[in-house]
């Protein structure tokens, strides 16, 4: 298969039984790029992947390749390579034959399948394993020969389908890098569906945000990291305390908002970076990274940061070079980091900085400003 | 390695766990009260009949000789009886092979989501409800040379004589096909289920199309079990005889030897010549399922990676 310049989805949706389970979807993805598509279950990640490799029918808008329509081909003619979730090698067939069937499909000659096949398996490093059945191999081992496969067709781009999410942590961080090297050795433009945010931003060029069928981000890895552009999004990138809160001020890009149910009458006041346009009396989330929390002694002063909340320690977990803290403020858990541990019980004030405190509108829906679009 | 020898050791491990090491599983006495019931009212009777078989009545001991194998050897001998084997392989093997087939297609069909199928499944799977003698009263009344069919097809012109579909061979095939595609169908049905339909997707974006992805990847998964499906649809028809008797020539085609059983047994009154056709009847199908289980052996059988 040719490589191309670009793909370019318009207004790609998909509908079950009356429910959008993609909508709207735009987006243009250059020849060579690595395209994280990322979201919780049900967000329309995988049904936007299956669209792209033909085993979905659209319902509403096209898919080009270089201006020419290729959603109303069957995915044996598109030409895609893919990597599923279950693997789904061929269990009667051997790792050769699994790799070969592209191949042979294709009627590319026997000598030229032998050395490809035998490239492919090099590739990902299964020389020995080449007449196993699929059975006999461990998980990894299987996921390299499903890449294995999809890639010695030499696909025009390559879809993957949560390919890392059924082997254990450390597998699958050896298999991120594996992936990350195979794209940079091979260059194959590829598309990647995952729910962790970690594979998105480690392996990605460039990361979509999904939630309920539709776009809520389009962005580098840095880009959505630091600079998110609703609270959803912000969930994903690490920003594990979202608090709701109303906001009491908000003038030069800076809001002051109070967190109800974190002690007092009124709740705790922070001062935090607004991210849209917000008002006084706007109900909002915000959000804040579990490191941007600075852990200080209860007699510590607020100096000139966000403000601080106070609360009682209420778990300790030892995380090697740091230690993860919970802290009770009043009905709301807070999560934290502190590189020595508190103790158990004990009353502590978390503050951080104005700039790492970032608070967002309450609602997903309303249009958000998009600073950084693609 | 433990200590016998010494006998100081004495194992603190529960009775229970004595006994497993040496074997001995206590839960294994539930299945006592199953085993009375299969020695009363099946390893008992069999071997009855097995011994019935070598004690031939006089007149066939004459007839044929052999002593006490006459039965055996009146089996053999005797064209009347033993062509009944052919007869019964004629329509059994047959019936079996176009169950199975005509399984595939429509199983592979009724795979997919669509309006209708339960209908259509329902339907397919009806005749399963009806016992053969039903099958033949309605395939008399429908398929008879006064049946629905050939006064239809006569008032329509297309024929000038009545065709003959019932009271021979054709009939029973009919039968067969009518009790056992629905047996075949629900089998396949259940073992497709069991392949993991990512393995055709995979296929597909690999560019099979679809006869590549069945010849490929479907038919090697399924091939087990259609041999299972062919094994117990073979099986069922081998043993036909209502059918085989009302829509069927019974004294000429579809002689077959279950008949040929109920004839020593029923109007000869020849117990032993019975048994020893029933026997036989038993032998003919082992043969069959032995080399067609010995035949699956050499396929692949592991997982077909679906929920089955």
């Amino acid at each position: 298969m040719s490589a191309f310049e670009s793909l370019e989805l318009r207004g790609v949706g998909r509908r079950f039984g009356g429910v959008d389970a993609l909508a709207g979807l735009d987006l243009t993805i250059r020849a060579g790029e690595f395209v994280a598509l990322l979201g919780p279950s049900g967000c329309g990640k995988s049904t936007a992947l299956n669209c792209l490799a033909g085993l979905l029918p659209l319902t509403h808008g096209e898919i080009l390749l270089d201006g020419r329509r290729i959603d109303t081909l069957p995915p044996e003619r598109r030409g895609f390579g893919m990597v599923f979730q279950s693997y789904a090698l061929f269990p009667h067939l051997s790792v050769e034959k699994n790799v070969a069937f592209g191949l042979q499909m294709q009627g590319v000659p026997r000598a030229e399948t032998d050395r490809r096949v035998r490239a492919a398996i090099e590739l990902v490093k299964l020389g020995e394993h080449a007449r196993k059945l699929p059975g006999q191999l461990s998980g990894g081992q299987q996921q390299r020969v499903a890449i294995a496969r999809a890639v010695v067709l030499e696909p025009s781009l390559v879809l993957m389908d949560e390919p890392l999410s059924n082997l254990d942590a450390k597998l699958r961080l050896d298999m991120r890098t594996e992936i990350r090297r195979l794209h940079q050795s091979l260059g194959l433009t590829t598309i990647y569906v995952t729910h962790d945010q970690e594979e998105a931003l480690s392996l990605a060029d460039r990361l979509v945000v999904m939630r309920e069928g539709r776009v809520q981000q389009v962005g580098t890895p840095d880009e959505l990291y630091e600079s998110p552009t609703s609270w959803y999004v912000a969930d994903f990138m690490g920003y594990r305390n979202i608090l709701p809160a109303t906001v009491v001020s908000a003038s030069g890009g800076e809001a002051v908002v109070e967190l109800p149910g974190t002690g007092g009458a009124d709740g705790v006041r922070l001062t935090g970076r607004a991210v849209g346009a917000l008002r006084a009396g706007d109900s909002v989330r915000v959000a804040v990274r579990p490191e941007d929390f600075v852990v200080a002694g209860p007699g510590a002063a607020a100096d000139g940061g966000a403000g601080a909340i106070g609360g009682a320690v209420a778990v300790v977990e030892y995380h090697g070079r740091e230690h993860a803290v919970s802290v009770q403020a009043g009905d709301v858990m807070l999560h934290a980091r502190s590189a020595t541990p508190p103790v158990v019980g004990g009353a502590v004030r978390l503050t951080a900085p104005v700039e790492r405190v970032l608070v967002f509108p309450e609602s997903l829906d309303a249009p958000v400003p998009q600073e950084v679009a693609a | 390695m433990t200590s016998r020898t010494g006998g100081a050791q004495r194992s603190t491990a529960s009775l229970r766990h004595r006994l497993a090491e040496r074997g001995i599983d206590p839960t294994l006495l539930l299945l006592v009260p199953g085993l009375v019931v299969a020695v009363a009212l099946f390893v008992y009777p069999f071997s009855y009949g097995i011994g019935l078989t070598v004690q031939p009545t006089a007149a066939m001991q004459e007839q044929w000789g052999g002593g006490v194998f006459a039965n055996y050897v009146a089996f053999f001998r005797d064209p009347f009886v033993f062509d009944s084997i052919g007869i019964t392989m004629r329509l059994a093997l047959p019936a079996a092979l176009f169950n199975v087939l005509a399984s595939i297609p429509v199983a592979m069909v009724l795979r997919h989501r669509f309006r209708g199928k339960r209908l259509l499944t329902s339907l397919l799977v009806l005749p399963i409800t009806l016992g053969t003698v039903l099958t033949a009263q309605g395939l008399l009344i429908f398929a008879g040379r006064q049946g629905w069919l050939n006064r239809a097809l006569l008032q329509a012109g297309l024929i000038d004589e009545p065709l003959q579909l019932v009271n021979n061979y054709l009939g029973v095939m009919f039968s067969l096909v009518i009790t056992g595609f629905p047996f075949a169908f629900l089998l396949i049905s259940s073992y497709l289920s069991g392949i993991d339909p990512s393995l055709e997707q995979a296929a597909r974006t690999l560019g099979a199309g679809w006869w590549q992805r069945f010849r490929r990847i479907v038919l090697p998964l399924l091939a087990p079990g259609l041999a299972t499906t062919f094994v117990l649809t073979f099986v069922l028809a081998f043993s036909v005889f209502p059918s085989a008797r009302l829509v069927g020539d019974a004294m000429g085609s579809t002689r077959v030897m279950s008949l040929m059983a109920f004839r020593a047994f029923g109007e000869q009154n020849d117990y032993a010549m019975a048994s020893t056709i029933a026997l036989m009847m038993g032998a003919v199908e082992l043969l069959v399922v032995v080399a067609v289980l010995g035949l699956r052996s050499l396929l692949y059988r592991g997982t077909t990676g679906g929920k089955g």
